[in-house]
C-alpha cells in the first residue's frame, strides 16, 4: 500500500531495462519498495537491473514482457497483478526510431508507433483495469515534451508520445474516484542510452532528475510532472509560437 | 434462506481517507442496519474482503479496504440495555461515545474511557482499545467492555468475555478478527457535568517530567499539552491540566440546579478548500506562543465542562481540513519509564527539524491490558500532529521508530500510517499470534483492511 507520505511497497516496471525504469526503482527501493516486477524483453540490461535491486534488498520478480507483443499484454500483465497488488506501475519502454528511416520506409515509422502509441495503449489498459479493482495505485507514463508539440525533426516520435499523453489523460480522468489514478511524466531531453550521441536540447536532464521527479510527483500526488519544472513553462510559450517561426526553431 | 435473505443497502462506492486525509483508496460502502444484515455483507464479501468502519477517526489507513467492502457501522446504532443502578450499558458497535454520553449523563454515569474526540464508535473504541487522560488510573477502553458479541469470518455470532483468546485478540485488533455488533461496558458514576481542573505551567520538558511524576497519581485525569515548536532553552515547555468530575458542592448555586446538565456547543465546520502550507513553523509558533502565555501559571480548580476539558476540538467540526488537502498525520509512541533520555531526544529531534506541531500532547500510561495488539505500556507516550508536506518528514520518522523501538516502545496503530512493517512487528511481541490466530479463523481473509496490507498484520 501508498503510505500517507506516498512511499508505496510495491513497483511495477514495463520496460523493465529502462534507464529511468531503474533510476526510480532504486529511489523507491530505498524508502519502502520491498516487491519489484520488472517486465520487458529478456537481455543482459534486464538481468542486471534485477540483480541491482535485489543488492538493495528487493524481492525482484523478472517477466517476460514485450511492449510490440499488443495480444499478449493482458496475460502477461494478469499474471503480475494476480501475484498481489501493485502500488505503482511505471510505464517506461519507448523506441525513438530513426527519424530519417521511419520516413523513407513507412513500416519502420509504424515500428515506432506500435511500440510507443499502440504497447502502452493496450498494456495501461491491463494496468488500470487492475489497479480500478484494487481501488488503490498509480500508474506513472512517461511521456515526453515532444509530444507537446510536433517537431520537423523527430515528428513519427513526437507523435506517438503526443497520442500517449492524451490516451493517459483521460484514462486518468476515467479513473477518478476509484482509487487508482494516473500521472503523465514529461521529460525534456534525457542524457541516456538511447539519446546517446544525439544532439542535445536545451534544459537535458538525466534519467535521475526524472526519477526523482516521479518520486516527489507520487509523494504530492501530481497529475502532471515535467522534468525540469521549467519545462512546463517554457512548452506553454511555444505551444503559441506560429507554425511558420516554430518550424525555423533550433529545438 | 432463499425467502429470507437480507439485501443490504449498496451505498456509494467511493475514495475513502482517515482522519488524517491521506492515502486514499476505494471500497463498495455498505451500510448494515441489523446483524442479520452485516452478517449477510460478510458472507458476499469478495476476494478483497471486508472491513468495519465507525466514525473514522483514525488517523492513518486503520478503516479503509481498497477494492474490498467497508461496513460502515454506524447505522447500527441501538442501545439495547441499560441498568441504571449498576452503571451497565449494552449497545450496538455504531453508537458513539457522543451519544452515550447525551444519553447516560443526565443519569449520572459517564463514560470510563474518552479519547480526545466525543466523535468515535464503540466498535473503533474496542477494535483501537483507545485510551484516554485516566489511563493511568483506569487502563484502556478494552478494560472495561464486560462482554461483546462478535461476527466471525465463517458468519457466525459469537459471544466473547474477557480472559478468552479471541476477545483479547479483538481489543485494539483493529477489526481485523471480525466485525464487533455489540458490547457491554461498565460505567462510571458521577454526580456533576462538570470538571473540576487545575492547570499549570512547566517551563521545560525536565520540569514538566518531573511535575507529571510527582504528582499525576492525585489526578483521575491528566494530559500535559507541549510546544514543540519552541527551540532552546523553552523546550518541551507545556501546560498541564489534570481534573477530577467536580462534586456538587463544587458547584454554584445556579450550576446546581441541573449539575448533570451536558449540551456540548460547536462552532461552524471547517471550510472547505483550505489550501496547503498554511501551517508553517510561523504560524504554529505563533499559536503556540499565544496558547503558553493565555494559560495560568496556576490555577486550582477552575470548572470547566467536559467539551472543554475533554475534547477541545470537537468545538471545530471538520477541523482535520485546516492542513489542506496534503493531508497530516499523527505520530504517537510510547517509551517505557525509564527512557526518558529518549523522549528528551525525540522532542529535541523533532524542535530541530522544524516541524510545526500544534500542541503536542505527553501523558503517563499506566498498566497495560491484555489486548494483544493494545498500544498502552506503562511509560510516556507522546502525541503530535504533522502536515504531511513537511520536508523529510519520511526519513525523520523513520528514525524515531528505530528509537522508540531500541527503547522497548512502540508505536500506535490507530494513529499510524507510514511505518515500516518489520518495525511494526518488532515493536508487538504478540503479533505473530495474532497472524496465527487470524489464519486458524479466518483462512480465507475475509476481514482485511489498508493497514493489515501495509504491515503485514
Amino acid at each position: 500500500m501508498m503510505n500517507a507520505l506516498g512511499d508505496p511497497q510495491s513497483l511495477l516496471v514495463l520496460g523493465g531495462s529502462s534507464e529511468i525504469g531503474l533510476a526510480t526503482a532504486r529511489r523507491l527501493v530505498r524508502s519502502r519498495v520491498e516487491v519489484v516486477h520488472l517486465a520487458g524483453r529478456p537481455s543482459p540490461a534486464l538481468d542486471a537491473a534485477a540483480q541491482e535491486l535485489r543488492a538493495l534488498g528487493a524481492q525482484v520478480h523478472v517477466h517476460d514482457f514485450d511492449a510490440a507483443a499488443v495480444d499478449t499484454h493482458e496475460t502477461v500483465l494478469g499474471k503480475i497483478f494476480a501475484e498481489g497488488d501493485v502500488d505503482v506501475a511505471l510505464l517506461a519502454f519507448g523506441v525513438l526510431g530513426d527519424q530519417e528511416q521511419g520516413e523513407r520506409e513507412p513500416l519502420a515509422a509504424a515500428a515506432v508507433a506500435q511500440v510507443n502509441y499502440l504497447g502502452a495503449v493496450t498494456s495501461s489498459l491491463v494496468c488500470a483495469q487492475a489497479l480500478r479493482r484494487q481501488g488503490h495505485g498509480a500508474l506513472v507514463v512517461l511521456s515526453s515534451v515532444a509530444g507537446e508539440r510536433a517537431r520537423r525533426s523527430n515528428f513519427i516520435y513526437g507523435s506517438t508520445k503526443a497520442g500517449l499523453d492524451a490516451f493517459a489523460q483521460g484514462l486518468g480522468d476515467s479513473l477518478q474516484g476509484t482509487g487508482a489514478k494516473v500521472m503523465v511524466v514529461r521529460p525534456g531531453f534525457v542524457r541516456t542510452r538511447m539519446t546517446e550521441g544525439m544532439q542535445e536540447a536545451p534544459l537535458a536532464t538525466t534519467a535521475d532528475a526524472v526519477a526523482e521527479a516521479v518520486v516527489t510527483g507520487l509523494r504530492r500526488g501530481s497529475e502532471t510532472v515535467w522534468v525540469p519544472g521549467a519545462l512546463r513553462y517554457v512548452m506553454s510559450g511555444l505551444r503559441h509560437v506560429p507554425r511558420a517561426v516554430f518550424r525555423k526553431l533550433p529545438v | 434462506m432463499a425467502g429470507l435473505s437480507v439485501a443490504v443497502m449498496d451505498g456509494p462506492e467511493g475514495p475513502l481517507t482517515g482522519w488524517g486525509r491521506t492515502a486514499p483508496t476505494t471500497a463498495r460502502l455498505r451500510t448494515p442496519t441489523t446483524a442479520a444484515e452485516a452478517r449477510a455483507a460478510v458472507r458476499a464479501a469478495d476476494g478483497r474482503g471486508l472491513l468495519a468502519r465507525g466514525l473514522g477517526r483514525s488517523y492513518g489507513d486503520a478503516a479503509q479496504n481498497a477494492g474490498g467492502t467497508v461496513l460502515d457501522m454506524t447505522s447500527l446504532a441501538r442501545v439495547l440495555a441499560l441498568d441504571l443502578e449498576r452503571g451497565v450499558v449494552t449497545c450496538e458497535a455504531g453508537v458513539s461515545l457522543d451519544r452515550l454520553m447525551k444519553l447516560l449523563l443526565p443519569f449520572g454515569w459517564f463514560v470510563p474511557v474518552t479519547p480526545g474526540t466525543r466523535y468515535v464508535t464503540v466498535g473503533g473504541a474496542i477494535g483501537a482499545d483507545i485510551h484516554g487522560k485516566n489511563h493511568h488510573v483506569s487502563g484502556s477502553f478494552g478494560h472495561h467492555v464486560t462482554r461483546m458479541r462478535l461476527l466471525t469470518a465463517a458468519g457466525e455470532e459469537v459471544e466473547l468475555a474477557p480472559g478468552e483468546e479471541l476477545f483479547d485478540a479483538t481489543t485494539g485488533g483493529m477489526g481485523l478478527t471480525g466485525v464487533i455488533l455489540d458490547a457491554t461496558i461498565a460505567l462510571l458514576p458521577v454526580t456533576t457535568s462538570l470538571m473540576s481542573v487545575d492547570t499549570e505551567r512547566a517551563t521545560d520538558l525536565d520540569d514538566l517530567m518531573q511535575r507529571l511524576e510527582a504528582t499525576d497519581h492525585r489526578y483521575r485525569y491528566s494530559v500535559a499539552w507541549i510546544d514543540l515548536v519552541a527551540r532552546g532553552g523553552a523546550t518541551g515547555r507545556a501546560v498541564l491540566s489534570r481534573g477530577e468530575h467536580a462534586t456538587v458542592d463544587l458547584l454554584t448555586p445556579r450550576q446546581r440546579r441541573d449539575p448533570l446538565a451536558f449540551q456540548p456547543r460547536s462552532l461552524p465546520p471547517a471550510p472547505r478548500g483550505i489550501p496547503g502550507g498554511l501551517l508553517r513553523t510561523g504560524t504554529v509558533g505563533a499559536f503556540n506562543e499565544l496558547w503558553f502565555r493565555k494559560a495560568p501559571r496556576e490555577r486550582r480548580g477552575q470548572l470547566q465542562r467536559i467539551g472543554a476539558f475533554f475534547h477541545p476540538l470537537d468545538g471545530v467540526p471538520e477541523w482535520n481540513r485546516v492542513y489542506g488537502p496534503g493531508g497530516f498525520l499523527q505520530y504517537q509512541f510510547v517509551v517505557p519509564y525509564g527512557q526518558e533520555a529518549v523522549l528528551r531526544s525525540i522532542v529535541e529531534q523533532l524542535s530541530r527539524h522544524g516541524c510545526p506541531s500544534f500542541l503536542a500532547v505527553l501523558k503517563r500510561f499506566g498498566e497495560g491490558g491484555p489486548g494483544w495488539l493494545s498500544f498502552p505500556m506503562p511509560g510516556w507516550t507522546l502525541a503530535l500532529d504533522l502536515p504531511a508536506s513537511v520536508p523529510g518528514l519520511g526519513p525523520l520518522l523513520d528514525r524515531l521508530d528505530e528509537q522508540v523501538l531500541a527503547a522497548g516502545g512502540r508505536i500506535y496503530l490507530a494513529k499510524d500510517s507510514r511505518m515500516r512493517p518489520q518495525t511494526l512487528a518488532a515493536m508487538y511481541p504478540r503479533l505473530a499470534e495474532f497472524r496465527a490466530l487470524r489464519e486458524r479463523i479466518d483462512p480465507g481473509g475475509a476481514f482485511t483492511s489498508d493497514l493489515a496490507r501495509r504491515l503485514a498484520l
